[in-house]
């Protein structure tokens, strides 16, 4: 810039130069090298990590979420739901879930997932921190060795996961009563074990109860262990009186079972996994004998049945030996008249149970023959209607030994045999009453009253006329009666006067009189000496004889 | 049409180098390294080693803008676990929520735009590596708006990190800025250095080389 018209080019000086004498390294490919490397990694990371997709069937998919939704085995995300689908037919969801790398020990055939959501039930309340968290896919690992990739999902969640040891054992029972799946079990009051499940019969007669016993709990159940219904309050108005009968608290509310082991039979093995047992409905009823051996008798009561129920005790001089199995009516067409046979079952066990011990035990087959009973009818053995308790008018059956009733015989090869009955204190008082009341109401009152009537009348009548003839013989009989009287008197004078003691008749028959007497008098020596000497008679009187 | 770009001599070709510390011109007659002759620092005609620098930054980018979409680039622990959030579902979210103009706000910045710049490099990459001069002074433009949209795309990673340092309730909820907000951020990092790597005067040397 020195002078204008002057490339200024020309000033450039020049540059100073150095040899090129390092070779430059190209750090900077370390760098896509680097991202390449982590890429790759991550990328190799996630293909491993994967585990397998399985599917699972719910009902509906409340609460899933695709790509949200984890699987949780014991609060530890194992996997996530990748999508949700309908099945063709539209019933049901198909989840799919992507699991984690190494689950497939979890994915057992028999492995059971459900969904946990916030569930408020009587047994308690779960999965409250869904509430928050939403949903998660529950997952309880089955024992079987079988690895499956299609599951069924639960509904509900299981009660028992499948580690916790213990036993399932299956009960049979008429109702279910107040149980729900997770109503607890029972042992002494305490709670060992839960419902699992439950269902209907297939015929519709019953139910039946999966229950869990929990371990060190579950050797106590035998084969000859009691289950019953521990669900709510008991209240039994029987012929026992009135009784109450609760479990615990919760039970009130929730429901529950209750088992017990009948302390004869503690030294049996523990029962086998799935044994079935049946549950009654009270724990009066599981502590009775077994009920296999019971037989059956037919009663024919004269008295009103009312107070007899079905399930009433029959009872041996105050020992229950039985029970009223049911109560019907019968209709006799020849003799145009309603019978009401009680059936009865009596379990001829509990007698010999409760024979002495020590005694010599008569043999079951024994005990349990007809004949035996037959035999025992002879002597006198009847049934009777009797009333337990005269404020709720309950009535029982009793059997007992009646010497004076008379012989009645029962074919013992029937069944049910018929057992002969007799009336009871009551009923016969009863029957006794209701006899006379009958005679009485046959007498026929009201004609006697009517015919007295008429009696009455006529006697009114008689007495009329008879008064009437008393006046027609007062106005028209009296004169003449007096007139002869008066006729009567001079005829009584007249014999008077003949009959006077200074009257010629009577001097006369004085003297015949005194005649008559020394003729008598004369006869009567006569007769003497002929009794003295009949021969007299012939020979004549014997001179100077005395 | 606009008349075709002049093509003149070029400083490196009349073998004048400016220095870029102090302004001097020098003249450079060798290929060997020189220096400023007045301030001593080194002269280098063209930005050095411009085009492997460009090239491994904008493949080092195009690399980390997989993870950076694949991955979640906030993780919010509450209670119910640890949820992440990456860009894309962030999006789709907005847009089911109603939010369109939210959701296409993000997608241009956190997606469009990192997408744009790798593919805009990637294409002046291409003409300078192949030496074929195509819309030439189109591309120029096209380096230019790169260059001012550069900065923008660190919206999000701001926004993480306000999140990350307001939302602290123990329990309740955290924050964590996730794999995909690192990634996320050194994409926009190395797109904006590869932008500063690159020489947009390789263009026109391609240019007259092709002309020549």
């Amino acid at each position: 810039m020195s002078e204008p018209g002057e490339n200024p080019l020309q000033d450039i000086p020049e540059a100073l130069v150095h040899p090129r004498h390092r070779f430059a390294l190209p750090l900077i490919w370390i760098l896509p090298l680097v991202a390449a490397v982590i890429g790759a990694w991550i990328a190799i990371h996630a293909i491993l990590d994967r585990g397998p997709e399985i599917h699972i069937v719910f009902q509906n998919a409340d609460g899933i979420e695709a790509g949200k939704t984890p699987l949780r085995y014991r609060s530890v995300d194992v996997g996530q739901v990748r999508s949700m689908t309908l099945t063709p037919d539209h019933r049901s969801v198909i989840v799919t879930a992507q699991m984690s790398r190494g689950t497939e020990s979890l994915l057992a055939s028999d492995s059971r997932f459900w969904v946990v959501r916030p569930r408020i039930a009587t047994g308690g309340i779960s999965g409250l921190g869904t509430l928050l968290s939403g949903s998660y896919i529950g997952l309880d690992i089955g024992h079987s060795d079988e690895r499956s990739k299609e599951f069924q999902g639960l509904e509900t969640p299981p009660v028992i996961a499948s580690d916790v040891p213990g036993r399932e054992f299956i009960l049979h029972a008429d109702s279910l009563g107040s149980l729900t799946d997770g109503s607890p079990l029972y042992f002494r009051h305490l709670p060992v074990g839960d419902v699992t499940h439950f269902e209907l019969d297939p015929d519709g007669h019953g139910v039946t109860v999966a229950v869990f016993v929990q371990s060190p709990y579950d050797r106590f159940v035998t084969r000859d262990t009691r289950f019953w219904h521990a669900s709510g309050i008991d209240v039994a108005l029987d012929a026992g009186g009135l009784r109450l009968q609760t479990e615990s608290i919760a039970t009130i509310i929730a429901g529950g079972i209750a088992f017990e082991t009948p302390t004869v039979s503690t030294q049996l093995p523990p029962a086998g996994a799935r044994t079935e047992f049946r549950m009654a409905d009270n724990r009066d009823a599981a502590m009775k004998s077994p009920d296999e051996q019971a037989n059956r008798y037919v009663l024919y009561f004269k008295g009103s049945l009312r107070g007899l129920a079905v399930g009433s005790p029959v009872d041996l001089n105050g020992v229950e030996v039985g029970e009223v199995r049911s109560i019907s009516i019968e209709y006799d067409p020849v003799h145009q008249d309603f019978k009401f046979p009680v059936e009865i079952n009596v379990y001829a066990e509990r007698i010999r149970a409760r024979y002495l011990p020590g005694s010599a035990r008569p043999d079951a087959e024994g005990m349990r023959s007809y004949r035996f009973v037959e035999r025992l009818i002879e002597h006198g053995f009847r049934g009777q209607l009797r009333t337990a308790s005269l404020l709720t008018g309950q009535q029982y059956v009793a059997l007992d030994f009646f010497p004076s009733a008379p012989r009645v015989t029962s074919d013992p090869t029937k069944v049910p045999m018929l057992l002969p009955s007799i009336p009871g204190g009551l009923d016969e008082l009863a029957t006794t009453l209701s006899d006379i009341a009958r005679k009485i109401n046959a007498v026929p009152i009201e004609r006697i009253g009517a015919d007295t009537d008429r009696t009455l009348v006529q006697l009114k009548e008689t007495l009329e006329s008879a008064n009437r003839l008393v006046t027609r013989f007062e106005h028209d009989v009296t004169p003449e009666l007096a007139a002869t009287i008066s006729e009567a008197r001079k005829a009584m004078a007249t014999a008077d006067h003949a009959l006077a003691a200074d009257s010629p008749l009577q001097e006369n028959l004085q003297e015949t009189l005194r005649q008559l007497a020394g003729a008598a008098e004369s006869l009567r020596a006569l007769a003497d000496y002929l009794d003295q000497h009949p021969e007299s008679l012939l020979r004549g009187k014997a001179k100077d004889d005395r | 049409m606009r008349h075709p770009a002049p093509i003149g001599p070029s400083a490196k070709a009349l073998g004048i180098v400016g220095c870029a510390v102090c302004g001097q011109l020098n003249r450079c007659a060798t290929r060997e390294e020189h220096y400023c002759s007045r301030c001593g620092a080194t002269l280098h005609a063209r930005k050095p080693r411009s085009m492997a620098r460009t090239t491994a930054l904008t493949l080092t980018a195009a690399l980390l803008y997989v993870p950076a979409n694949l991955y979640p680039v906030l993780e919010t622990e509450t209670l119910s676990g640890t949820e992440g959030h990456t860009i894309l579902a962030g999006i789709v979210e907005l847009w089911q929520d109603g939010s369109w103009l939210l959701a296409t706000l993000v997608f241009f910045a956190s997606i469009f735009v990192p997408l744009l710049k790798l593919t805009a490099l990637g294409l002046l990459i291409f003409t300078v590596r192949t030496g074929r001069p195509w819309h030439v002074r189109e591309q120029t433009g096209v380096y230019r708006l790169i260059e001012f949209v550069g900065r923008w795309s660190m919206l999000d990673v701001y926004v993480v990190s306000i999140l990350v340092a307001l939302v602290h309730w123990r329990t309740l909820e955290t924050v964590h800025p996730g794999t995909g907000s690192l990634a996320f951020a050194a994409v926009v990092v190395l797109t904006m250095l590869a932008t500063r790597a690159f020489d947009p005067r390789l263009l026109w040397d391609v240019a007259r080389e092709a002309r020549a």
